[in-house]
């Protein structure tokens, strides 16, 4: 009993310990497909805590890269993958931790909404059900909370049980990433999550990645450079599979170095 | 140009309509004419009796018999179908996911088993009743017939399954859920209208075929009681009854359709309420 409080409380503070700066670095990486290869050696630590912008023309692997790091390249028997990606000092790439503990320590929220097929409610418990919860009143406390969370609850109390596909589509993708958080990540990625969605709803989106980073590190995949510009605390640039420029918004979007950064900053929306 | 097109989009919907309601006046008339020619059969003793001495010769009795019989054969058959079924489609859609070639050669051999005419069926379960001692019976007409269809539940319900968009699994994995979490609580539930759709296709063949039944389930005038009884079939009571050269033995036939008709359109209205009540409360 005691021991065991005690050895959790320590491994807590370990963690906390190692979390505490880059809480992903990529060593690297290199994704091939059957005839070509997506990713080159791709080399990056990204911020805890901070919302890191993956920016880049489309086809240039922000995707790949982005599943890479949930291993969702898994799915795609035609990808291999190489390199080291380290996620709370853990190589995912190599570790024996099985696979859906390691996903969730990630959010993810796609280029449009998935629902499950199932209540809005539901949406919710699915993930705090997998993460071993039972009890009914914990449950719906946590439902409740995360769909406060993402500016939800006021739309949806009433109508919890109906199907998530009945919500608007800014809806579903709020309802998606409170069904992420509902898992408890410490990580958030988001692939181009505005582009199925009207200004409105982008902008909502937009403000709760602001206020999410509090507690998440947000990695944030987008094409839509004046998104990156009013979102990013660190820019990576992203050019044909490789990362040709990192740094603060500030250095890359003033004085780029490269002529493709150069280039994608005037011609890129 | 302009009005070339005009006259080809009316020329091809006029065609394309035509084929769609020729088909609907078909199916109409076949109904029709089945009802017609049994209606003055059409009595309840039909429903509630079984064939009493003289019923062959047009004397009196009912084909409750063959109701029963084919109801259970039906059930049973689609029970062990979808058992097998089931999972399998799911295997196909989860498991295989990434194998693209051996998920395309088991659709292959799934789309050559569900061409295989029935009566290669009748004759192969025929064989494998000998071989394992049985006789024609309840239990050897199930399996014949559960051979026969479970190859229509894997394809119809992979086809659905098939459709379902990579984001769905891909958001469902990344919440952290196993593979076997993603088939049963997710894609099953995604895919539950053509669940539905492919028991109806497998029950309604099920029911409605005679030659897989003719050697494996035995014909007899009694309601089986135990599996290893032989079971009297609507089809085949069509068939015996349609051969007679009795009239009245014939409109039995016919009655003995509807009946068969009846039964597939009340099973089948009932799965489809039961599926837009479940896709209500979960998918849309
Ligand atoms: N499973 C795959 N097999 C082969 N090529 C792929 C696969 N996935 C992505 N690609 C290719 O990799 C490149 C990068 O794709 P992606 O990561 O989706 O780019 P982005 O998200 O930046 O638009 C594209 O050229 C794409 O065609
Ligand atoms: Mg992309």
């Amino acid at each position: 009993m005691h021991t065991n409080e005690i050895s959790m409380l320590i491994n807590e503070q370990i963690e906390s310990i190692s979390t505490n700066h880059n809480i992903v670095k990529i060593n690297n990486l290199n994704v091939y497909a059957d005839s070509h290869q997506i990713l080159k050696n791709i080399n990056l630590t990204i911020p805890k805590n901070k919302i890191t912008v993956l920016l880049g023309p489309s086809g240039c692997g922000k995707t790949t890269l982005l599943k890479s790091m949930n291993k969702l390249t898994d799915l795609y028997k035609e990808l291999k993958v190489t390199g080291n990606i380290f996620i709370e000092d853990d190589d995912i790439l190599h570790t024996t931790k099985n696979v859906p503990s390691i996903r969730q320590k990630m959010g993810l929220l796609g280029q449009r909404p998935f629902p499950l097929p199932m209540s809005i409610y539901k949406n919710i418990s699915y993930g705090i059900k997998l993460k071993g919860i039972r009890d009914k009143k914990l449950i719906a406390f946590s439902v409740e909370k995360y769909l406060k969370e993402v500016g939800l609850w006021e739309e949806v109390k009433n109508r919890l049980n109906q199907p998530a596909t009945s919500l608007s589509i800014g809806q579903q993708q709020r309802l998606c990433l409170a069904r992420g958080l509902a898992v408890k990540p410490r990580i958030i990625l988001a692939d181009e999550p505005t582009s199925a969605l009207d200004p409105i709803s982008s902008k909502i989106i937009e403000n709760l990645f602001r206020s999410l980073k509090e507690h998440y590190t947000i990695i944030l995949v987008t094409h839509v450079l004046r998104q990156a510009v009013r979102l990013a605390d660190h820019v990576v640039f992203m050019y044909n599979g490789e990362v040709i420029e990192q740094g603060s918004p500030n250095t890359l979007f003033n004085t780029p170095k490269t002529q493709k950064l150069k280039e994608y900053l005037v011609d890129g929306n | 140009m302009k009005r070339s097109k005009k006259t080809e989009e009316a020329v091809f919907k006029i065609l394309s309509g035509f084929a769609t309601y020729s088909l609907i006046v078909i199916l109409a008339f076949i109904i029709i004419v089945v009802f017609v020619k049994g209606f003055n059969a059409l009595t309840w003793e039909m429903v509630v009796k079984t064939p009493k001495g003289g019923y062959y010769y047009g004397g009196e009795g009912g084909v409750l018999n063959a109701i029963m019989g084919s109801l259970y054969i039906a059930f049973g058959a689609t029970i062990i179908a979808i058992i097998i079924g089931m999972p399998s489609a799911l295997y196909l859609n989860v498991y295989l996911l990434r194998h693209k070639k051996t998920q395309n050669t088991i659709r292959y051999i799934l789309d050559a088993l569900w061409g295989i005419p029935s009566i290669v069926y009748g004759a192969f379960g025929f064989t494998l009743m000998l071989y394992l001692g049985l006789n024609a019976s309840l239990l050897a007409g199930i399996l014949t017939v559960a051979l026969l269809i479970t190859p229509i539940i894997v394809r119809t319900f992979d086809e659905v399954l098939s459709t379902i968009p990579k984001g769905l699994h891909e958001a469902t994995l990344a919440l952290g859920s196993t593979r076997t979490e993603m088939a049963f609580k997710v894609m099953l539930k995604q895919g539950f209208s053509g669940f539905i759709t492919a028991v109806l296709l497998a029950f309604g063949r099920g029911i409605g075929d005679a030659a897989s039944v003719l050697f494996t389930a035995g014909y007899t005038d009694l309601i089986p009681v135990n599996i290893d009884e032989p079971a009297a079939t609507l089809p085949l009571a069509i068939f015996f009854q349609l051969g007679s050269p009795i009239p009245e033995v014939r409109e039995r036939a016919y009655a003995a359709g509807a009946i068969l008709t009846i039964i597939i359109l009340t099973v089948s209205l009932t799965a489809r309420l039961f599926s837009r009540q479940y896709s209500k409360s979960n998918i849309n």
